[in-house]
Parts: structure tokens; C-alpha cells; sequence
């Protein structure tokens, strides 16, 4: 069995965030990458789906950007996936989920992938778009938000997250294609031993200028701060007088001191 | 401009948020016909025209052939613009529709802006100005961005159905797990983020939950991470609240989050972060190191 795992980079999202020189993404300066944290969860069941089959089953991982995205990809390979695939593309910010879609699915096309696991989304961007988007571009059943999965002799059947703590169940042939959600399992840590014997994985690199065949279909127009609504009162200082503030607040304002 | 609006269906009820979606069409001064899979008997209060496929043939749940149907809706009245709530259902769908119209999407939506549509990013820290540059469109509404459109009026139906591909199957919906809190009742909550730190901080929390005769909250992360078991948790996979009091504490802020507590009466938030997007919504930001702020506010509340 063939299974692909597409991983993003993206930064920590406790960072400030500030535009960058087009003002239609943030800079890069002061930022620190790391792996998307729904991408763990999908490397993460990729792995034990290997587990469970055995020696003839494959992961490989994909991610597309700059050089740094090398370093999730070799977080990937010591988590358990066995190659790798690095489409290096330093303008992956200014791509929309089209086009990135299209890249992983031009990649993907016509290797005979049986299963591919994606995030549900991206922390930094969220638009819940390229998994899905890929594969409609490879003509594949798909299901999303994946907090349960299980596969057995081609059929998969996924648990899907639905509002309000209320989940539901789907049964998919493969070739398929499944989004993660948080909590579906617990991603691993990677060991000593094997991010040594990581370093030895192969990571096949490709430009992403050979794969992109389509254009864009969104445009992204500014990136900005949110405009302050200015209602909610800001308590700065010593912690004694906090208290005593926020206790004369709710008397003032809320009825539940008395 | 004309929408077509993807109503949603779930356990035979049409649900509330599809008059969000007829508020957003109201919002942007648009036409619009209604699309959804659901039932003859159980009719949308919508007055336009509805496309209606039967759910006991095209099950509640099959994205793909409510694709094909959605598709042949949108031919048929020739839209600009396909609309769905960003939900479990939307955003599953919404990209196969978009690939399908060869259209661009935008995702989550939370106002319309000046030549495009505002969306959030970086975990609700920033927004994006986007705007589809195709012939039609694919957007997605952030759940409770827009308002929820008066009911009324019956809808003009026009029927559909389509055959399913055999290599999917919907088995089914499995309940929420048993609540041990029943926290849509409780008049103040007192909620754990990621900003607490540990799990053995959580007892902080809660005795400040407990010294305001409160019941204890959580975020998702502090869910999943099992510091807080899952009934507690206040968001869209968790439960909706709206208490007299809510008091966020190292909480950040997650659209989910904010999603599933913004209707409380009165929100206090205590965060490090004087920029923590939490802070849009509360009425008194706390600038202050939770571990130290918590316990000075339980003592003074006890004594």
C-alpha cells in the first residue's frame, strides 16, 4: 500500500504577527516554524496505518516551500515516514489553496497513492481547502475532520467531528483521501534513534516551477490586524490592584457579587 | 448578484444556521434561491425558491452527490455565487463545489469589506482581505459572523435527486458523550486555556470557579491535551454558552472558542497577551500572569 502525508510549515501562533512588504502576509523576521499541529496528527495515523499492514506498506511525506519546510519534513521521516518529498517553492505564501492543491495533486498524479492523510487545516491560514482540493484534482473519495479511522482491506471507515459533540460515521473505498482533526490520535515524539536513522531517508527534491500548471483563484488583497472594537476596558499593573478593580467592576456591572 | 444558499439538514431538522446564511444574502443585498437535502415535511420558513433534494434518498451526509445536486442548482438558475456555512457540512463540501464551477473560494468569512470579503487567520490574530478572481464564486460564513435572517414565508420548491456512487457509504451519526456538566445552565463559568500552563494548575481554576459559585470551562486544547475532561469544553465542538458571567483565563482567543461564549452577558478575560484576540470581545481585559492574578481574586472572593 502506498500512503502519501502532506505536512506546512507554519509559525508559532503565540509570534506577533506583522504584514510583510506586499502587506498580503506576515514577515518572516522573528518568526520560528514548526509543523502545522493538525499535519502531526495526520503523520500520526499515516505511520500506525503502516504499522498495521506491515512491510508492504510506503509513507511518504510532502511539503512545499523555502528550505526551512525541511526541517518538518525531517520531524515527518523520524515520526516514522520513510521518504520524502520536498517541492521547493520560495513564493508558496503568495499561492492560493488552488494552486497548492494542484501542486500536491500534479506530484501525486498517476503514482497510485491508495491512501492520502492531510491536515483538516492550516494554523496559520485556515481555509480548510487544499486537502479536499486535491482530491477532487485526483478524482478520489474524501472525507474530513477525522477525529476517528480505521482501515480494513480497502474500505476506511472515518469518524467525523460535527458540531455541538455530535460525530458521524463513513465508510470510504480507497483510493481516498481523509483531513485530521486535533485529538484523532496522540501524535509521537520522535525518538533519538530515530531521528538518527531519519538522516539517512531520502528527501527527493523537485521545483515547484516543473509541477505548476494552474493559476490562481483567489487573491489575497492585505493582511492587517483586526480593527479594535474599543468597548472592552484594559486593567494594566499591580496584581492587589487588579483585584480590587476587577471586584468593583462586577459589582458595577454584573449582578453575580453582591 | 445572485446566491445560491446551502442550507443544512442534520437528524431531520433544517438547522438554525441556515438563516445565517439568508442574513449574509440580506448583508451583502443580494438575490437568492435556497438549496438543500432535507424533507418535503420539514420545509425551511424561507419565501423565495427552494431546490430541494430528499434526504431519505440522498442521505444527510454524501458530499459528493450533494455536489452533483448543488451543481445542477446553480446551472439551472445561474448564480454568482455559492454560499455555505463554514461548518462541518460547508467546509467539506464548499471546495468540491468550487472545484466543480471552476471557482475560487474563500473560507470562514466573517464580514464583507470594501472589494472583497474579510476573513481571519493566524489563530483570529490577523485578517485577510481576500476576493475570488473567477467568473463564480465559493464562500464559506464563519458561524454567527452574519445575522440570523427572520423566519417567515414558505419556499417554491423545485425537486431533485441524483444517484450515489457505491464506494461511499454514511453509517450513521454517533450521540455527544454523556455530559456531566450541563454548563448551557450555568449562570457563571469559569474557563481554562492553553495560558494555564499545566494540568496541575487546573485546581486554580476551579477554585475560583468554586468561589464564584460557578462551574468550571475549558478550551480545546486544554481538552484534548486531557488536563479538562470533554464536558467541559465551551466552543463549536464543545457547548454554546451564555452565562451572566464568563471569566476567560489563558485563553487566547480561538474563533471556536469565541464562537461558542460571545453571547455571554459579561465576559472578563486574563491574559499576558494585552493583544490575545479575546481581548476583542471581553469587556475587561486583566493584563496579568494568570498563576498570580487567579489565586489574589479567589482569596478576596472567599474572604
Amino acid at each position: 500500500m502506498k500512503i502519501l502525508v502532506c505536512i506546512k510549515q507554519v509559525p508559532d501562533l503565540e509570534s506577533r504577527f506583522k504584514p510583510d512588504a506586499a502587506g498580503t502576509w506576515f514577515a518572516e523576521s522573528d518568526l520560528a516554524f514548526r509543523m502545522n499541529e493538525y499535519d502531526e496528527y495526520a503523520v500520526e495515523q499515516a505511520v500506525r496505518l503502516k504499522e498495521q499492514l506491515g512491510e508492504d506498506a510506503e509513507v511518504a511525506v510532502l511539503s512545499i516551500g523555502p528550505d526551512r519546510v525541511v526541517e518538518a519534513i525531517k520531524k515527518a521521516l523520524a515520526m516514522g515516514c520513510d521518504r520524502a518529498v520536498h517541492i521547493q517553492d520560495n513564493e508558496a505564501q503568495r499561492k492560493d489553496p488552488w494552486q497548492i492543491a494542484s501542486l500536491i495533486a500534479a506530484y501525486a498524479k498517476g503514482q497510485g497513492f491508495d491512501l492520502v492523510f492531510t491536515g483538516f487545516q492550516s494554523q496559520d491560514r485556515g481555509s480548510a481547502q487544499v486537502g479536499v482540493l486535491v482530491a477532487e484534482q485526483l478524482g478520489i473519495r474524501c472525507s474530513t475532520t477525522l477525529i476517528g479511522f480505521s482501515y480494513d482491506n480497502g474500505v476506511v471507515t472515518a469518524k467525523r467531528e460535527l458540531e455541538g459533540g455530535l460525530k458521524g460515521v463513513v465508510k470510504l473505498k480507497t483510493p481516498a483521501l481523509v483531513t485530521c482533526q486535533l485529538g484523532l490520535n496522540v501524535p509521537r515524539y520522535p525518538t533519538l534513534p530515530n531521528i538518527m536513522k531519519a538522516k539517512k531517508k531520502e528527501i527527493t527534491a523537485i521545483s515547484a516551477a516543473e509541477l505548476l500548471k494552474e493559476g490562481s483563484r483567489a487573491q489575497t488583497l492585505s493582511f492587517h490586524a483586526p480593527a479594535k472594537k474599543g468597548g472592552g476596558l484594559v486593567l494594566e499593573g499591580d496584581v492587589g490592584d487588579l483585584v480590587g478593580r476587577l471586584v468593583g467592576i462586577l459589582k458595577e456591572k454584573t449582578a453575580v457579587l453582591r | 448578484m445572485k446566491l445560491l444558499l446551502v442550507g443544512e439538514f442534520r437528524e431531520g431538522k433544517v438547522l438554525d444556521s441556515t438563516y445565517e446564511l439568508v442574513g449574509f444574502a440580506e448583508a451583502s443585498a443580494a438575490e437568492s434561491v435556497l438549496f438543500m437535502v432535507g424533507s418535503e415535511g420539514q420545509l425551511p420558513a424561507y419565501a423565495g425558491s427552494l431546490y430541494l433534494a430528499e434526504a431519505s434518498h440522498c442521505s444527510e451526509y454524501n458530499p459528493d452527490l450533494h455536489k452533483k445536486l448543488i451543481i445542477e442548482a446553480a446551472g439551472k438558475e445561474n448564480v454568482d455565487a455559492v454560499v455555505f456555512v463554514h461548518s462541518s457540512y460547508g467546509w467539506d463540501l464548499a471546495p468540491r463545489v468550487a472545484a466543480a464551477l471552476k471557482a475560487g473560494q474563500v473560507s470562514e468569512v466573517v464580514a464583507l469589506a470594501d472589494g472583497g470579503y474579510e476573513v481571519g487567520c493566524c489563530n483570529a490574530k490577523m485578517r485577510r482581505k481576500v476576493q475570488p478572481s473567477t467568473a463564480k464564486k465559493v464562500i464559506t460564513i464563519q458561524a454567527g459572523a452574519f445575522p440570523v435572517a427572520k423566519q417567515e414565508g414558505a419556499p417554491k420548491v423545485t425537486k431533485l435527486t441524483a444517484a450515489a456512487d457505491d464506494g461511499f457509504e454514511f453509517a450513521g451519526y454517533e450521540p455527544a458523550d454523556e455530559k456531566g456538566v450541563d454548563l448551557a445552565k450555568a449562570e457563571i463559568i469559569v474557563s481554562a486555556g492553553r495560558g494555564v500552563g499545566r494540568k496541575d494548575n487546573i485546581p486554580i481554576i476551579a477554585a475560583l470557579a468554586r468561589a464564584f459559585g460557578g462551574e468550571l470551562g475549558a478550551s480545546r486544547p486544554v481538552v484534548d491535551a486531557e488536563w479538562v475532561s470533554h464536558d467541559h469544553q465551551v466552543g463549536t465542538t464543545g457547548q454554546t454558552v451564555s452565562p451572566k458571567l464568563y471569566v476567560a483565563c489563558g485563553i487566547s482567543g480561538a474563533i471556536q472558542h469565541l464562537a461558542g461564549m460571545k453571547k455571554s452577558d459579561f465576559i472578563v478575560a486574563i491574559n499576558k497577551d494585552k493583544d490575545a484576540p479575546i481581548g476583542e470581545i471581553a469587556d475587561v481585559l486583566v493584563v496579568a500572569d494568570v498563576l498570580q492574578f487567579v489565586p489574589a481574586l479567589t482569596a478576596r472572593l472567599a474572604g
